[in-house]
């Protein structure tokens, strides 16, 4: 990965809504080499998916996360990651990670509420063959994600005018 | 009988008091400026000489632990010698510059105070002190405060508003005795390279003057990197360099600033200092050794982000129809209104009233900076975004008339 597509990462990082035409512009660079560099990346899968990060709890509808530990017996052969895909295939599951220390997979869900959340898991989780055990963490207030702020109290403190 | 009117003319008015050097100070067209913006609404403002960053987290732990730990006493008057130590250190790593952390670096309250100690530790009333225009307001006062007269040397945009030998040259007379230097510039965000600054080298020379060079902004520059003044050949015990921590660390409430050239200067410097703050406070201190041993990562990352600014501020100014020279350092554009005939003060009134958008008249900075605006770019790129479609409209408006 060169500096240049570097820094076309960190723009869209901060804003994946920035135009071409205004990436060049802040880089001093020809439009054309923005969306050759952004086009490789995407065909690479660099540039997975341009997202939004919400703050759920200022929208009105109710959504709970839930973190599971996840210890399982892995697959001759095919280690964690046969288990890890039959995981990660439920649309309630938004992220899965192979861990180290007390247990393998961290698996992130999200629900419509607690009794959604926890019928994923008895039903669905625990009832695979290879899972020995679950561990389920319910996520009460996010403070930081993505590395956003969400209650950021670092406003713009500055005078309106100053030498 | 005495009539009141008689009265009032016996009893001195508190103006009277006052001293006449401070009285004939004008006040700021800052300030001016400021109040009439204060009093506006949804206002977007480009105002600001200051980074839109807070402190990096790492440099605002160092005091919090500093504090925790009852590191609340007074340091030595010329600062920790750690700290002299860290600057002298870094000056000579970034800007080629030699000093001797005992007795060649003060460490001051902001770099205003260092400028402010240098004034007052030489200027005997009556010298005269040359100042390249448009500047930073605080120079032409501070050095009207200690008897000095100030003498402007107008810069124009043709010359990237760079100081040139030959206005320098015109400028001094017999009482001249010292320059005061600020590049990268507030406000023109120009800069001055080697090649520029040998030429005004040999006329400080020649004339036997010397330099105060406020490099505040060195840290802020996007293609040459800063040429210190004092590291020109020669240079070094004409000049006291002044600098801070403002700029480069965001770190401008801390107000940790130093001085630094030759041993008699920086005494002399250091006798005022001592007698009047004693000493830069404890915690801006350890803040500033926290910034300068392991801030440089996070200070590129913002200069990488002015950088970026910078183009999209620039770009945005020529596509609306403004003349904008490229700016080379500090975090200001300086686009000229000249094509709508308006005076600065007018146009900036009237962006303020009809945009609601503020950015300061040129006209304050001194000589050559009428029919120029100062535009600060440390805001976001969605401020700076919306702030350059509302003065593309405004420009708009005064086209139709």
């Amino acid at each position: 990965m060169n500096d240049f597509k570097h820094k076309i990462l960190d723009i869209l990082k901060e804003d994946s809504r920035r135009s071409t035409n205004e990436i060049a512009v802040m880089l001093g660079v020809p439009e054309e080499g923005v969306i050759v560099a952004i086009a490789e990346m995407e065909a690479d899968h660099v540039i997975v998916k341009y997202s939004t990060v919400v703050n759920w709890s200022k929208v009105d509808e109710e959504k709970v996360t839930a973190l599971i530990e996840v210890q399982i017996t892995p697959e001759r052969g095919r280690g964690f990651d046969a288990i890890a895909e039959r995981i990660y295939l439920y649309p309630e599951v938004k992220s899965v990670y192979l861990m180290s220390g007390a247990y393998d997979l961290l698996v992130e869900i999200e629900g419509k509420n607690l009794r959604e959340a926890a019928m994923f898991v008895s039903n669905k989780l625990s009832p695979i063959d290879a899972v020995l055990s679950t561990k389920t963490h319910f996520i009460l207030k996010k403070y930081k994600q993505d590395g956003i702020i969400f209650e950021d109290k670092e406003d713009d403190h500055r005078l309106v005018i100053s030498p | 009988m005495i009539t009141e009117e008689e009265k009032r003319k016996s009893v001195k008015s508190m103006q009277d008091y006052l001293a006449p050097q401070v009285r004939a100070i004008p006040p700021s067209g800052i300030r001016k400026f400021f109040d009439l913006v204060s009093a506006s609404k949804d206002v977007i403002s480009l105002g600001v000489g200051e980074p839109d960053f807070v402190t990096p987290w790492h440099v605002r732990d160092a005091a919090v632990y500093a504090l925790e730990r009852g590191r609340t006493s007074y340091t030595s008057n010329a600062g920790m010698i750690e700290l002299r130590e860290a600057i002298a250190e870094y000056l000579h790593r970034e800007f080629q510059t030699t000093y001797e952390p005992t007795n060649e670096v003060l460490v001051t309250v902001g770099g205003s105070e260092a400028i402010d100690l240098a004034l007052r530790a030489l200027i005997v009333p009556g010298d005269e002190v040359l100042i390249p225009e448009p500047c930073y307001v605080s120079y032409s006062p501070i050095c009207s405060l200690t008897g000095g007269v100030p003498v402007g040397i107008e810069t124009f945009a043709k010359d990237e508003f760079k100081l040139t030998a030959e206005s320098l040259r015109a400028s001094i007379t017999e009482r001249s005795k010292i320059l005061v230097l600020c590049y990268p510039s507030n406000p023109t965000g120009a800069i001055m390279t080697r090649e520029d600054w040998l030429p005004i080298a040999k006329v400080v020379e020649e004339h036997d003057l010397l330099v105060i060079s406020d490099e505040i902004y060195a840290e802020l520059t996007y293609g040459e990197k800063h040429v210190s003044f004092a590291a020109l050949p020669g240079m070094k015990d004409r000049t006291i360099l002044v600098s801070g921590f403002s700029k480069a660390f965001a770190m401008t409430g801390w107000r940790m600033g130093y001085a630094c050239g030759h041993p008699d200067i920086i005494s002399a410097m250091l006798k005022i200092h001592q007698y009047t703050v004693m000493c830069a406070p404890v915690m801006g201190q350890i803040a500033a050794l926290e910034a300068l041993t392991n801030g440089m990562e996070e200070k590129d990352r913002m200069v990488e982000s002015y950088n970026q600014r910078r183009r999209l501020v620039v770009s945005g100014f020529r596509e609306i129809g403004l003349q904008c020279h490229e700016p080379q350092g500090a975090f200001y554009a300086f686009p000229s209104i000249q094509s709508t005939g308006m005076t600065s003060e007018a146009f900036a009134q009237g962006l303020l009233t009809d945009a609601r958008v503020a950015a300061v008249p040129g006209n304050v900075f001194g000589l050559g900076g009428e029919g120029f605006l100062r535009c600060s770019y440390a805001y976001s790129v969605t401020q700076l975004s919306e702030a350059l479609d509302r003065i593309g409209q405004y420009m708009h408006r005064l086209k139709q008339g």
